[in-house]
Parts: C-alpha cells; structure tokens; sequence
C-alpha cells in the first residue's frame, strides 16, 4: 500500500489491525488508539479519499490501497487548512483525539464544502473528544472551509 | 478566534497556542509511541469476578506460547513492588493491604491477576488467553448504604467491616440555629459515580538501567513529581535514582492523578527482565481498573427563614470507596464539605462522611474532585428552597449573597474565600442570557402544555490547591527561568500540563515580565531530570501557583541582570532602568543594554563585578497563602419532550470569573470542556455495576461520553475580579464550568417538569427515567412529592395502569 504517497510493502499476519500497521510497521504513530469498539474515531485515515476507521480495517482490506494519514496533510512545509483551522480557533487541548477529528473534517469538507454548524457537529458524531466540548473544533472546521473557498 | 498580539503584550491576548504545531501534525510522543531497543509488551489478565479467591492460577501454557518472556502473578511479584499508597488516609481509616497484583484474592472486576511479557502485542495478547484462572465466587458488595448493615457481606473480612473511614466538618452551633428555622427542607440526592474517559488510555514504559542502577519511567500520568516521591517506597530504588517522564498526555481529568499498580509492576518488570517493558491498557480496561469520579449518596438538610434567609446546612453522606483507596480517595470527599454553603452567608454546617468499601473499583479525583458534589448539593436545594417558600430562585440567592465589600469572606465550612462579586456574575448572566425573555417564553409554553424550564447555578469553587497545610505532600510550585547564552530564554515548570496550555501561557507572562519575543521563550515541563522537583497538574492549580513561581524567579533574575548592567553601563543599580526589555543608565538611552547582551556577558565572565557568580538564572518555589475561589452564574432553559423524555437545551448562557485572563481562548475552552462534562453527567453518563458486581459500562458503547450534536451554542462571557492572593491576581479555571454547569442544566429539567408536581430527580436525567417522572405524575398534578430515580425503580411510585 501507498501511505502519503510512500510505498510500503510487508509480510504480516492476516489479522494485522490497519493501525497497528501504520503505527508499529510504518512508524506513523499520529494516529491513535482510543478504543476497540470503533467508537472514538481517534484511529481515523483516509483510504482511497474515504475516511476510515483504521482500528476495525486489517492491514490486508489494505492491499493496494492509499491512505493518508495526519503525518500526510501538510505539503511541502504548508498545512493543509483544516490543520490552520485547528490551530487558530484552539480546536484542541491534549491533541489526542486531533489527527483522527482532522481527517474526519477533511472528509466532511470534501464531501459538504459549505456546511452549517448543524452538519459539522453531526458530521463529527464519530469522532469523540473529552477535553474542548466540540464548540472550538466546529469553529476550526468552519474556518478550514472559509480558507478553501477562498 | 486567535486575534493579533497588540502591542502592548502578549498577556491578555487570544494567542494560539505553542504546543499545537506537533500535535496537528502528528508530531508528538505519546507514550504508546515510544520504541526502545529491546522493547517488550506486557499484557495484563483481569479478574472477570468481583469477589472471589483465587484458588490457582496455571500459567504453564502461557509460558511456553511462541515470543513469551514471562508470566508472573501476585507470588511472583507483590514482595518486590509493595504496596499501592493512599496518600491522604483519614485518622480512623482501616486501610487493606493494597498489592499490585491480586494476592489469592480478587476484590472488584478488573482487579489485576497476572502479567503476560512477550516479544510483541500480539503474542502477549494470544498467552493471555492461555492463562486459566480457578475462582471461588464470594457474595458481593456492590450497595454502599446496606453494606453497613451488620448482615453485610464484607470487602475485606480481615478489616471486620465495610466502614473505611468517618469524616465530619461542622461549624456553629448547628441544633441551635435549626430551631430558629421557620421551614427545614430535606431532600436525599445520589451523585453517581462517573468513568472519566480521557481519549488516551492509561500506560508507561519502563526501563532499567543495570550500569547506573537508575530507572526511567514513562507514563502518561498528571503527576510525575509526586511519582517519583511514592516509588521509591514500593519498589526500593532511590528517589534520586528514578526519573519519571510525562510525555504528551492524552487528557487526564483526575484519573492520571494517580500512583497505579500498574506503573508499579512495570517499573519491577524491567528490572528483573533487564528490558524496557511497556504496557498500554485498553478501552475496557480503563473503564474498569482507571479510577472513578463522585459516587456520593447523601440526605442534606436545609434549614431557612421564610424570608429565605439561609440558616443552617446539614449533610449525612456516604461515599462509596471501591475495594481500595488510590492516591486521595478518601480527601475527595472532604472537598465537597468545604464548599458544602456555596455563594451563601450561613450561620452553622455540618457534614458527615462515611466511606465505604465496595467490590467496585476505587473512586478518587475526577474533574471537580468533591466540588460539582457541593455546588449540585446546594444549587438544587436553593432551587427547592425558593419553589418551597413561593419566592423567585434568583431573589433567594440575591438575598444571601456576601457584598463584594465582605471579602475576604469567611464561610460557615472555615473557609476565606479571597475574592467575589457573585451580584456582577449573576446580573451578567441574566442579560447575557435574556433572562426576562426567558421567563416570559416559559409562560408560552406552560399555556401551550409544554415542558419548558429555566434554571441557574451561582458558583464558587476552591481551586489552585494549596497551601501545603491542607495538601498531602506540599501544594507549593517549582519554577526555574535562565537566560541562555545566545540570549534565549529557557523556562521549566514543575507543574505538568496535558491539554491546558502552559507552554504558551507561561511564554505569554514570560515574554512580557522580560520584554523579550514571545518567541525566543521555550517552556519545559514534565520530565523529573529536567524539571527535578513540582507538584504537578490538579485542581486547577498550574497557572496560578505554577505561573507565580516563574514570576518569582524572573524578579530575582531581575535583580541580578541589573548589578551586572550597572557595572557594564558605569553606573549603579539603583540607576538602572529597565523598559521592554532593555537596561540603561537613567536619562541615557543611547546606550542600552538587551537581555541577549547580558546574558553573554554574564556565561562569558569576562567582565563581571567582583563577586558576582556568573549565570543568568534563578530557581523558586511559591508557597500559596491560599487557594483561589473563582465564580460565576450558569443560567440553561430546556425543553422536555413529553412522549420521549427528552431534554433539549434551548439557551446556554455562562459568566465566569477567574480573574484576569492570561489568554481568553485558553479560557474559553477550559470553560466549554467543563461545560461538556456536566452534560454528560446530568444527561446521561452513569457508571453501572449490576447487584453481581459487574460493570455493565466497560466501553463506549455502553457509556456514552458528549458527542459533536449533543452540544448547545455557548454564550460565554466573564467578570473580572482579581484574587488578592497571588501578584497575576488569578484565579485557576480548568474545573469550574464543570461546577458551575451540572447545577443549572438540572435545575431547569426540574424546572420544567415541576408543573407535574416533580420535585426532585436524580442524575443522570435520561430520557427514560424523565420519561417515568412524567408517567407517575401525570395522574396527580397537584400533588408535590420528592421522588427520586430510586423510588421509581423500586416500584414505590405506583405507575398508573394505562
């Protein structure tokens, strides 16, 4: 598989979880663990432009595939807008839920690039935060989809 | 939103923050993400029982599966680890002899029974489930009120009783003062015991060094200082000897603020395996072995004039320990005596406490710590004070409010509270939410049939903990600032951010205090080598106490910058002025010294004063007089849904005052994180043990936290109202919206439903049992009764045949 655009290529056991994969294998240890039960969204990467939970993925429904992971968003030195959001509207306290509720919100914008507060929350039910109560990262993610428009 | 730095500082301003650009880009070390060289996993097998002993454990076939180091039990390891400390045990208490793995005895479901050790996680996690553990069942203790009864089963039969400790607090002379009472209104409440949930699971990595004979430990917890002090007395390696690092740290909220057996047993590991062991929980293991919040259940009786005059408090609580005491279990509870009256003159308290020990696991701090016990206690009960004397809730709190000019005010629990204006908060609130609008919306509904409520809290709360008098081992902060050589500034803090924001506040007050970039400031923390003494982060306590040792260093670096630029500049001290970060000779502008330029000078050596040590760096500890009392006023309007028993929140409007902000959008989100809290807390979190001890809420599936949709829009706004008791005039801030929240969202759910005759309902108010409340009581509108979650699902509310 393709992990921001760096070919990786391993033998594993079949029930290799995706984000021990990343994390362990692959040395991308931004995304986290948060649960098992798939409920959190702090594992969350995009495959093939689809944010996915990488915690209930194995490696192997991988094969073939491209994943972006947080390490990936920036290019070349530049943050990608919804890090710039984050950033400027304090969409983050201890940063463990971050890179799963970033990638979340880049799906969300790619999906519904003008969303009202109404559809950002909703659309982050899968993503659990216990340190902001949410009002910074609605306004992170508002601010992400103001600087892509223009 | 972030706004530009104005020229006049950097303190006061919305700054984004220092730590994010590692954290959003993925950047950070947590400590599942740290790898040694010969790193082993370990894998811990827990007890599916809550009572029982072991009969044996066979572990044989675990030790031979493929890529296993060791399995060990309590035989193997307890000896060498000693026993999990409780720092702050009552006088009376009977303490059980806490090990770090179960000792043939296995006391609440998740009790630690064995470790596995392999080469990887995967082969740990398949020797686990190798491991075949013989119990014998014992009768559970899981009701804290029966577990007192003299034909309870016992938690620990060698202590001959499930009473761990008894605690009171009064003031006053309490029988006196309820006999000039013209009404005395008693109310039973149950403040549940809640899972704390941070995002990051408990874990550490151990590693022993054989050369030096030292150990370093990583571990995400809240107190790395106060670790490294309790160690030593398990596991017998010298303090001076340990080094305790908090890497970036998942969220906390009191359930890091811990000395784990865990940590313990890790720590054993890597000495005796001679490698680095890490071990990283699960989801389900830190819902059931990661301590606990509240868990009080407690009769309060309130005695009054029928003018609303606020006499006297009584309070009878028992507070369900778990099977043992963590590191301050039993002082939890003694917080909410402290804050048991409020915002309110009172003439006379009392407050009994009863620990008790239950097959649960231990309850200890949880964001509050004792406090939303309190402000719940005494907001709902003014709330039944005013419905019960006909007078409006906002007049009765009015009414026995201190006057700003009663500060330092001195409460009926012994307290000085420092600073207050509750009247500012409160009338802020009320405009900022549109109270009269409000109220008048309120009428609407109630003509249209629909459940519509409006309620308040008025809050205090004690935080920046404390002045050592009142701490288990010395509520003082360690701060250290030094000029580098290149003119840079270093700044290291003994208290231990995860989420709060300190690099950037303490660079904030830095830069401004030297005049310097906030840029050319780097804030260190967390690692006991680096920041070598600290009390660490709890109880809102960093910024205040954290923040003014850094102040206390930066004035004695001060002084001494000053001698050498005097000597440099020909001049005397005296004669020195310093402006934005630039020394000179009075009325010489020309020729100013910058702080780059003396800290050269001062490493270099070359010329300085006789007898002046060279360097550039000062170190301090600052001993609080007092902790800080931050307020504010919550005010909630809800709308219940008749058919579902759902509560949906139509306005949240919040004043707070944590006296002046260091930086408002650190602020804010403490305020909103709080506020979060307690929406779970009254709306639905709850965590539930079944009668045979077992915990029915062991995931997220079954313990639902705040998600993005369950949020109202916040007005937030703030008074100002410095504390005379430190020179930023601060006051702590990260705990108080959970305080001042869950009050006012449950009192405008009773306020809503009180048209039905409901008095009273326990948390968390979920839809069903609201749902219930409006069943029993739609048959019998006038009637005005108590009713309480435990009534209703005991059956003693008849539920009216359909």
């Amino acid at each position: 598989m393709m992990v921001n655009g760096v070919s990786h290529r391993e033998e594993i056991e079949p029930r290799m979880l995706l984000i021990h994969f990343l994390r362990d294998h692959c040395r991308l240890t931004g995304t986290h663990v948060g649960c098992e039960t798939s409920l959190c969204g702090a594992c969350t990467v995009l495959m093939n432009g689809q944010a996915v939970k990488s915690c209930t993925l194995l490696a192997v429904q991988a094969e073939g595939a491209e994943i972006t992971t947080i390490e990936g968003l920036a290019r070349d030195g530049q943050l990608h807008p919804m890090q710039e959001g984050f950033w400027a509207c304090h969409g983050l306290q201890c940063g463990y839920c971050t890179p799963g509720m970033i990638l979340a919100g880049v799906q969300l914008l790619q999906r519904n690039p003008s969303p009202t507060r109404e559809e950002i929350a909703h659309g982050l039910e899968g993503n659990l935060c216990r340190c902001t109560g949410y009002s910074h990262i609605i306004d992170a993610v508002e601010h992400a989809a103001l600087k892509q428009k223009a | 939103m972030a706004t530009r730095k104005k020229p006049s500082g950097y303190v006061g301003q919305a700054l984004k923050r220092v730590e994010d650009p590692r954290l959003i880009q993925g950047l950070a070390t947590y400590v599942d993400d740290i790898e040694l060289p010969g790193m082993l996993h370990a894998l811990i097998l827990r007890s599916p029982h809550a009572h029982a002993t072991i009969h044996a454990i066979h572990t044989e076939p675990a030790r031979n599966a493929p890529g296993v180091v060791g399995v060990f039990t309590g035989a193997d390891v307890n000896d060498a680890c000693g026993l999990v400390p409780c720092a702050s045990p009552m006088p009376d208490q009977q303490l059980p002899r806490h090990t770090v793995l179960a000792a043939g005895r296995v006391y609440f479901v998740g009790h630690p029974v064995a470790v596995v050790v392999a080469k990887n996680r995967y082969a740990a996690r398949d020797a686990l489930d190798l491991i075949e553990v013989d119990y014998d069942p014992l009768p559970v203790v899981t009701d804290p009120e029966r577990a007192l009864d003299k034909e309870s089963p016992l938690t620990h039969p060698e202590l001959g009783t499930n009473r761990a400790f008894t605690w009171t607090l009064a003031n006053g002379n309490l029988e006196a003062t309820f006999k000039k009472a013209d009404r005395v209104i008693r109310q039973r409440m149950v403040h549940q015991r809640l899972t704390p949930m941070a995002i990051e699971p408990r874990g550490c990595v151990a590693s022993w060094h054989p050369g030096e004979e030292s150990l370093t430990l990583h571990t995400s917890t809240q107190i790395p200082h106060l670790i490294r002090t309790l160690l030593p007395g398990m596991i017998k390696v010298p303090e001076n000897k340990i080094r305790i690092v908090a890497p970036e740290v998942g969220g906390g909220f009191g359930s890091k603020l811990n000395l784990y057996a865990e940590e313990a047993l890790c720590s054993h590991l890597a000495m005796r395996l001679k490698a680095p062991v890490k071990w990283i929980e699960s989801r389900r293991e830190n819902a059931q072995a990661t301590t606990h919040g509240r868990d009080q259940t407690g009769e309060y009786e309130i005695a009054v004039k029928k003018d609303g005059t606020l006499l006297a408090i009584k309070a009878r609580t028992i507070a369900d320990v778990g099977a043992y005491n963590q590191l301050l279990t039993p002082a939890i509870p003694t917080l909410t005596g402290l804050m048991l009256t409020g915002c309110y003159r009172c003439q006379a308290m009392r407050m009994e406490v009863t620990g008790v020990y239950t097959n649960k696991m231990s309850t200890d701090a949880y964001r509050g710590a004792g406090r939303p016990e309190a402000t719940y206690t005494i907001e709902r009960l003014m709330d039944m004070v005013a419905d019960e004397l006909g007078l409006d809730p906002v007049q009765v709190r009015l009414k026995n409010f201190p006057k700003p000019t009663d500060f330092p005010f001195e409460t009926a629990t012994g307290l000085t509270y420092d600073s207050g204006n509750y009247q500012r908060a409160l009338k802020k609130a009320q405009s900022l939410s549109g109270w009269t609008k409000l109220l008048q919306q309120r009428t609407r509904a109630r003509k249209e049939g629909r459940l519509f409520g409006v309620g308040l809290s008025t809050y205090v709360e004690i935080c920046a903990l404390g002045p050592s008098q009142m701490m288990a081992a010395g509520g003082w902060e360690w701060g250290c600032v030094r000029l580098e050589m290149s003119g840079k500034v270093t700044v290291i803090t003994g208290a231990t951010p995860h989420g709060q924001g300190q690099e950037t506040s303490f660079a904030q007050i830095t830069a401004d205090r030297l005049g310097v970039a906030m840029e050319d400031v780097v804030v260190m923390r967390g690692d006991t080598a680096v920041a070598h003494y600290g009390r660490d982060t709890y109880g809102s306590r960093a910024t205040v106490i954290g923040g003014t040792a850094i102040l206390m260093c930066i004035d004695r670096i001060e002084a001494k910058a000053r001698i050498l630029a005097a000597h440099l500049l020909g001049t005397t001290p005296r004669n020195v002025q310093i402006k934005a970060g630039r020394f000179q000779a009075k009325g010489n502008a020309r020729k100013a010294l910058t702080w780059a330029e003396l800290a050269a000078e001062s490493y270099v050596a070359k010329n300085i004063p006789p007898d002046f040590e060279p360097g550039l760096e000062a170190s301090a500890f600052f001993e609080p007089k007092n902790c800080t009392y931050p307020f504010g006023t919550h005010i909630v309007a809800v709308e219940v849904d008749r058919d579902t028993g759902e509560v949906r929140i139509v306005k949240y409007a919040a004043v707070d005052d944590c006296g002046p902000q260091i930086n408002p959008l650190l602020v804010e989100g403490q305020v909103q994180g709080g506020i979060a809290h307690s929406l779970g807390q009254v709306l639905f979190e709850r965590t539930v043990y079944d009668e045979n001890g077992q915990l029915l809420t062991g995931e997220f599936m079954d313990y639902p936290l705040p998600r993005a949709g369950d949020i109202p829009p916040y007005l937030l706004d703030h008074t100002v109202t410095p504390s005379p008791s430190n020179p930023m005039g601060i006051k702590g801030v990260g705990e108080a919206g959970t305080i001042g929240a869950t009050p006012a969202i449950a009192n405008a759910v009773i306020d809503a439903l009180s048209p039905l005759g409901i008095r009273h309902l326990d948390l968390p108010l979920t839809p069903e049992r609201i749902w219930r409340a409006i069943r029993d009581h739609s048959h019998d509108e006038s009637a005005a009764t108590t009713v309480s979650a435990e009534d209703v699902r005991k059956g003693h509310v008849p539920i009216p045949a359909a």
